[in-house]
């Protein structure tokens, strides 16, 4: 019987470890999966691999920015002269014009002779720029190939535009992401903290027991209100009373975001902060008014103190639940890719560009890379805000 | 044991190959996905036992996948590309194509917005970012307030093509996840402008009459999207490869019906004939 039991033991053991391998390992797993997808956008070029780029060989043009191939085909930039060649119109040749320029007895009926026709017409096109797939450009091509640099880790994350899409050359610059995730974040606090701080304060030092008790679990519904309500509540109430109270022409901007994220980051910094201004011992709090201090006195200069740590970690767990959010903040913040200057102005944030595009990235395209590489930014960020935590809370005894 | 494993290994082979066969798959444009899934389900009640799967993921990937033989029918919203075309003829393959149906896309802005009709040219202007005022193409003095689709969408992409003649959105364009979205955001915004399906066109916002060589107007609508007169229509097609003709045939003449254009009219398209 004895011995019986000494098995189940073992067994319940070996199970209860067996979890927590399984736990780490596949945390560990999501991990290397993220950065493994996400780090090799940078050996990567931001075109297409079989993608040809390529001018006439009188071009004194041999490089070419993503960006200027961007504005060239927006038709920013029409003439050579802009970009450092000869006085001559930009002349774009892409397959589309091919089948318009060509007729089809030119190409042939399987356009077995396109490839041949594609190399004359950039051999008597002085102000070409070609864009075509490599399967039909022919081994002894006539024109000069423009070199596009690779990726690099500066140009993603310092790059200003963001056109995951665009084509001939894809966009990929996040620094408009990541600016817009930290300022709706930054917005989100500042509303969030006195709010939450006030509440904690007037719960666990003010309120008597019946209001308490009715307080606290309102408090904790709101943390149990899925997101997309929260952001359909956003849309529909909070985006046109800013547009309304500030006078603006939109309504969908950083504030409105803010507000939405600091509502649903209030009860993690109401629970935590009200759990840390309890813990203030009663001797210290008797001590203060036996001195001959008022309750609000006691509360700023005693219990407010005692408790910063634990309120510190409670604003550090609020920004955490408002950096990742995701649907909310794509519904009420408009999306732009911008670089945000104020409040009151549109922005795209990274879990939101995540949400919206990878439906449609190609699976191990470039685009799908560099969604996977916002994430592992993404991941830094919340990675930083724990270590930062631990390190809060591990300093609070004293 | 032995013989009852046996047994229920062939059971579920039966099963799987039951399922398997004469099962016809449907795949591509997310813009065509709902007709296509509304079509299949009625002809699945009015044909018993067939058996037809559809599934999205855009025109794109329905076309590699009928290149790949993955599927017997692609959904585009979009006529092939050049590229695409040449692959599926390689080795002397041949395809058919056939339009289901067509869809417009209405331009709407607030009902308080006095300006009622736009170019091309100025639509183009408005999306890449040139022009930002609603004074400079005839309304009061106000910001103009772009709304587009996300990047993923097919919607995106086509408005892209036929009325931005291939240039990129402007970077302060706001981009919103779904259409009614849009709708809800250019009711409730005063500068606004955005474009949706014409089954999206309500009354709380207010659709432009759209005109592409710059003298003839026309409000969005099902006749002139029908007729072609309305300019920002497109067509919605199937491809199929030759061979495969017999099996999709019946389902393909269905949807061309008298029954099923109704059903093309009921998810919010616009019938053929």
């Amino acid at each position: 019987m004895r011995r019986l039991r000494k098995i189940i033991e073992k067994i319940v053991e070996g199970v209860l470890a067996m979890s927590a391998a399984i736990t780490s390992i596949t945390v560990l797993l999501i991990i290397i999966f993220l950065f493994d997808e996400g780090l090799s956008i940078f050996s990567k070029k931001p075109v297409d691999d079989d993608t040809v780029i390529a001018v006439n060989s009188s071009n004194p043009v041999s490089k070419l920015t993503g960006l200027q191939i961007k504005d060239i085909f927006d038709q920013k930039i029409t003439n050579w002269k802009q970009i450092g060649g000869k006085n001559d119109s930009i002349k774009l040749f892409r397959l589309d014009e091919a089948g318009t320029t060509f007729t089809e007895q030119q190409m042939g009926s399987n356009f077995e002779r396109l490839a041949i026709c594609v190399d004359s017409y950039v051999v008597r096109t002085p102000g070409v720029l070609l864009y075509f797939s490599s399967k039909y450009i022919p081994k002894d091509f006539h024109g000069k190939r423009i070199e596009i640099a690779n990726i690099t880790p500066y140009s993603f994350l310092m790059g200003k535009q963001w056109f995951p899409t665009a084509q001939p050359v894809a966009q990929l610059g996040v620094l408009p992401l990541i600016l817009g995730t930290l300022w709706v974040t930054l917005g989100a606090i500042l509303f969030a903290l006195p709010f939450g701080l006030a509440t904690a304060i007037f719960m666990a030092e003010i309120a008597n027991h019946k209001v308490r008790n009715y307080l606290k679990p309102v408090v904790e519904l709101l943390a149990g209100i899925p997101s997309v309500v929260y952001g359909f509540f956003g849309l529909i109430v909070i985006v046109p009373a800013v547009q309304k109270i500030f006078n603006l022409p939109v309504g969908e901007s950083g504030l409105a975001g803010s507000i939405v994220l600091g509502i649903m980051a209030l009860p993690t910094i109401i629970t935590i902060s009200e759990d840390a201004l309890r813990t203030t011992p009663r001797a210290l709090k008797e001590a203060s008014l036996a001195l001959g201090a008022s309750h609000w006195q006691t509360i700023r200069r005693v219990i407010v103190p005692y408790a910063s740590s634990g309120i510190t970690a409670a604003i550090i767990l609020g920004i955490g639940r408002a950096i990742g959010e995701t649907m909310a903040v794509l519904m009420v913040t408009g999306n732009a890719a911008v670089i945000p200057h104020s409040y009151f102005e549109p922005l795209r944030t990274i879990p939101a560009t995540i949400a919206a595009e990878l439906g449609e990235a190609a699976y191990g395209g470039l685009h799908f890379k560099a969604l996977f590489a916002l994430g592992c930014i993404l991941f830094i960020m919340t990675f930083i805000i724990n270590l930062i935590f631990e390190f809060i809370a591990k300093k609070k005894k004293y | 044991m032995k013989s009852f494993k046996l047994a229920l290994a062939i059971v579920l082979s039966g099963i799987v190959s039951l399922g398997s066969h004469a099962q016809m798959k449907i795949k591509g444009s997310d813009t065509v996905l709902p007709l296509s899934q509304k079509e299949a389900e009625k002809y699945m009640i009015a044909h018993k036992g067939a058996n037809v799967s559809v599934s999205g993921g855009g025109s794109g990937v329905g076309i590699s996948a009928l290149i790949d033989n993955n599927t017997d029918i692609a959904m585009s919203s979009r006529p092939l590309k050049m590229e695409e075309k040449m692959k599926l003829q390689e080795g002397g393959k041949t395809f058919k194509e056939v339009m289901v149906a067509k869809d417009a896309l209405a331009v709407i802005v607030n009902n308080s917005n006095p300006v009622s009709k736009l170019t091309r040219q100025q639509l183009e202007d408005i999306y890449t970012g040139k022009v930002n005022n609603w004074k400079e193409v005839g309304g009061p003095d106000m910001k103009i307030i772009v709304y587009s689709r996300e990047s993923s969408s097919g919607t995106y992409e086509f408005f892209k093509e036929h009325v931005m003649m291939k240039k990129n959105y402007a970077s302060d364009v706001l981009a919103k996840p779904g259409t009614g979205d849009i709708v809800q955001s250019v009711a409730q915004t005063k500068g606004a402008i955005g474009y949706v399906g014409l089954a999206y066109v309500n009354k709380t916002v207010k659709p432009m009459s759209v005109s592409f060589d710059g003298k003839y107007f026309e409000k969005p609508s099902f006749k002139g999207a029908k007729t072609g007169t309305y300019p920002i229509s497109r067509p919605l097609y199937y491809y199929y490869m030759t061979t495969k003709e017999k099996e999709v045939k019946p389902f393909i003449d269905y949807v061309l019906s008298k029954e099923g254009q109704k059903t093309v009219d009921e998810v919010g398209y616009v019938s053929i004939n």
